[in-house]
């Protein structure tokens, strides 16, 4: 990649999940939230804690619910120096297996003590938050048992929980790839540079590395054409979030002369009641270019015969 | 009714780098096919079905696999699938699909990159999501968990998984599709802090950038894939016996037993679950393990297991009588596959 220009770019993806429970998780955080753990009995007799709503041995249906801890016992750990963010504590800490007393599997869960005191087989207690909300993290953390246990905050709240958020955030640093980098790179000298296909001869614009038909890699730079035709558009009427324009406006696949493939971007300088198929346009660039496709503001109309309709139809 | 013979008529790979940056997902495609297909002296037009492993999160888009068919010249239409796992796991569905009996070849690939973003956030996010993900809890210490309780039962050391460190990495120096990792000696790393006590920095995957491919065919010659089974434990891991695998033990005697193994290929990011599959597999003395650094010296996502497939395949090619490939998914050694591979 050259060094004239970094096209890296950061990317954030994020969900703003909700769960529903189901019956057995649902009761098993709305007892959390009320300051107990409760695990669940298999019809064989073991008692799963965290609950689940199948025996993983038998896939039987678990049976009925046991209140299980608040004291475990530590069966493996590791320590954590440094939390990250998304760590329940922001202190050093253990991560550990717990198996509360009653229960025949163990619970992952941290464990606050100090670095010295962690070791296994170490008997600790569940601690809970004042304010709780129906989740795994209503335990703040396990803590080492000293036989007595803190005053519970009582909670207010009393209907089941059914469900709960679970938003998700995944954060990345995207590379353009030596394909689109090429292309961008043009952009940055106002040119649109496409790539031939060495099997099939089409022109592709945005490049592709690969012929989507053939399979084989698209080997030879193609400067194009600044002008084209209007093959297809609709007009944006009404506003949605992250609008950049002004509505309304029309998008359209232009399809560059000597082109394969319309590329969609903006038709402006016009009525948009007077674009149209087959309309002549040419690209108008920005002032201050940026390696992105923003950098041709738009495509504005050229006072040259529309292309008939039999000669776009393979490109709409 | 009897199986159908499936051969590995074709292996390809993309070197695992730390950083593929230069290629986009159909580019990664579009080379890994066309190279397995070659190795199989096959043409695109010979394959009835395709299949595909990759993960929308490792690779931060929304369907990512779709982009990828770019790189298959899908004109006219294939009929296609994925698997939103590890590559083997479409190689699995591509052996299945084979013994319908309409078609005979199918190309298989599996794609991911660790250079976007975070794989170990990819990792927590993949845990249930009542009781573990939202603690935040990163594989790292969830394997550590794991260690401790191997060592602490008396298994294995540090000193022996700092061995493994040393064993895989010097043997991904020899493979010249893995990464190139400093060589160290044993009782030097062991002087190095813990990332999650009790694992080090050696213990942990060197995550790469990468795909691979691998054709399968009804007959035609080349490793035959004697047996192949996937099973599946428990997703909690305090819900298991996590010093061995059961699901890799069983799976095993699914795919027919490892007699005559001389080679395995095994998923093991971590030192420690060499160890544990070792066991779970019970592979004596006499298998060489990991010739080609493992899972451990080039973690590629959504590639590691389907590329140990075609190493094991490569060994057969090589002279080994029978060799095993081994691919691993979900937390600790929670889904295991086995396909065992024999000289034709
Ligand atoms: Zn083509």
């Amino acid at each position: 990649m050259g060094a004239d220009v970094e096209l890296v770019s950061p990317f954030v993806l994020e969900y703003a999940y909700k769960r529903s429970t189901g019956p057995v998780i649902g009761r098993f955080l709305t007892s959390l939230r009320d300051g107990r753990i409760e695990g669940v009995r298999t019809a064989a007799g073991r008692v799963l804690c965290p609950p689940v709503e199948y025996d993983p041995d038998t896939g039987e249906d678990v049976q009925d619910f046991v209140e299980v801890g608040p004291c475990a016992t530590v069966l493996t750990w590791t320590w954590i120096d440094a939390p990250l963010r998304d760590h329940p504590v922001q202190v050093p800490f253990a991560f550990a297996l717990v198996q509360l007393e009653g229960a025949d599997t163990s619970m992952l869960h941290a464990v606050c003590a100090p670095r010295e005191d962690m070791a296994t087989g170490m008997r600790v207690r569940a601690v809970f938050r004042d304010e709780r909300v129906g989740s795994i993290t209503d335990i703040a953390h396990f803590e080492i048992d000293t036989g007595v246990s803190k005053d519970l905050v009582p909670n207010e709240a009393t209907e089941p929980i059914t469900r709960f958020k679970a938003p998700t955030r995944l954060e990345y640093v995207v590379a353009a790839g030596a394909t689109t980098a090429e292309f961008l790179r043009g952009v940055l000298r106002r040119e649109l540079i496409g790539r031939r296909c060495p099997s099939c001869e089409k022109i592709y614009l945005p490049p592709r590395g690969s012929c989507p038909t053939c399979g084989v890699r698209t080997t030879e730079l193609v400067p194009m054409a600044q002008k084209g035709t209007v093959t297809t558009f609709s007009v944006i009427r009404i506003p949605f979030e992250g609008q950049v324009l002004e509505p309304p406006y029309a998008a359209a696949h232009v399809l560059l002369d000597g082109g394969d493939t319309p590329l969609l971007h903006i038709v402006g300088d016009v009525d948009v009641d007077l674009v149209r198929m087959g309309m002549r346009v040419e690209a108008v660039w920005a002032e201050q270019l940026e390696p992105t496709l923003a950098s041709v503001r738009y495509f504005r109309p050229i006072d040259e015969p529309d292309v008939p309709y039999a000669e776009i139809r393979g490109h709409v | 009714m009897a199986l159908r013979d499936v051969h590995v008529a074709g292996f390809a790979q993309l070197p695992n780098r730390m950083n593929l940056d230069d290629y986009d997902e159909a580019e990664m495609v579009q080379e890994i096919t066309a190279k397995a297909l070659a190795d199989a002296g096959l043409e695109r037009s010979d394959v009835g079905f395709t299949c595909s492993g990759s993960n929308d999160y490792v690779m931060g888009r929304p369907f990512s696999f779709a982009m990828a068919i770019d790189g298959l010249g899908a004109w006219p239409p294939i009929r296609e699938s994925h698997v939103e796992m590890d590559g083997a796991w479409a190689l699995y569905e591509a052996y299945v699909r084979l013994q319908h009996g309409d078609v005979d070849v199918a190309l298989v690939y599996g794609f991911g990159k660790s250079s976007l973003g975070s794989v170990d956030a990819v990792h927590t996010l993949e845990l249930d999501p009542y009781s573990l993900a939202p603690l935040g809890v990163d594989p790292h210490a969830m394997a550590a968990m794991q260690a401790r309780l191997l060592i602490e039962s008396g298994e294995t050391t540090e000193a022996k998984l700092a061995h493994i460190s040393c064993r895989s990495r010097r043997d991904g120096n020899k493979n010249p599709n893995a990464p190139h990792a400093d060589e160290a000696d044993a009782d030097a790393l062991l002087a190095d802090p813990y990332v999650r006590e009790p694992l080090r920095a050696h213990d942990l995957p060197v995550r790469t950038d990468g795909a691979s491919c691998v054709v399968l065919r009804v007959g035609g010659g080349g490793p035959r894939i004697r047996g192949i089974a996937h099973i599946i434990d428990a997703h909690q891991p305090g819900f298991r016996d996590l010093t061995t695998s059961a699901s890799a033990t069983k799976a095993l005697a699914a795919a027919g037993g490892a007699g005559g193994v001389t080679v395995a290929e095994l998923h093991a990011p971590y030192t420690s679950q060499e160890v544990i599959l070792i066991k779970a597999l019970g592979l004596g003395e006499d298998v060489t393990i990991n010739p080609s650094g493992g899972a451990h010296a080039a973690c590629t996502p959504m590639v590691a297991g389907l590329t140990r497939i075609g190493e094991a395949a490569l060994a057969v090619r090589n002279g080994a009588p029978a060799a095993l490939g081994h691919a691993t998914s979900g937390p600790l050694l929670q889904h295991n596959m086995i396909c065992v591979l024999e000289a034709e």
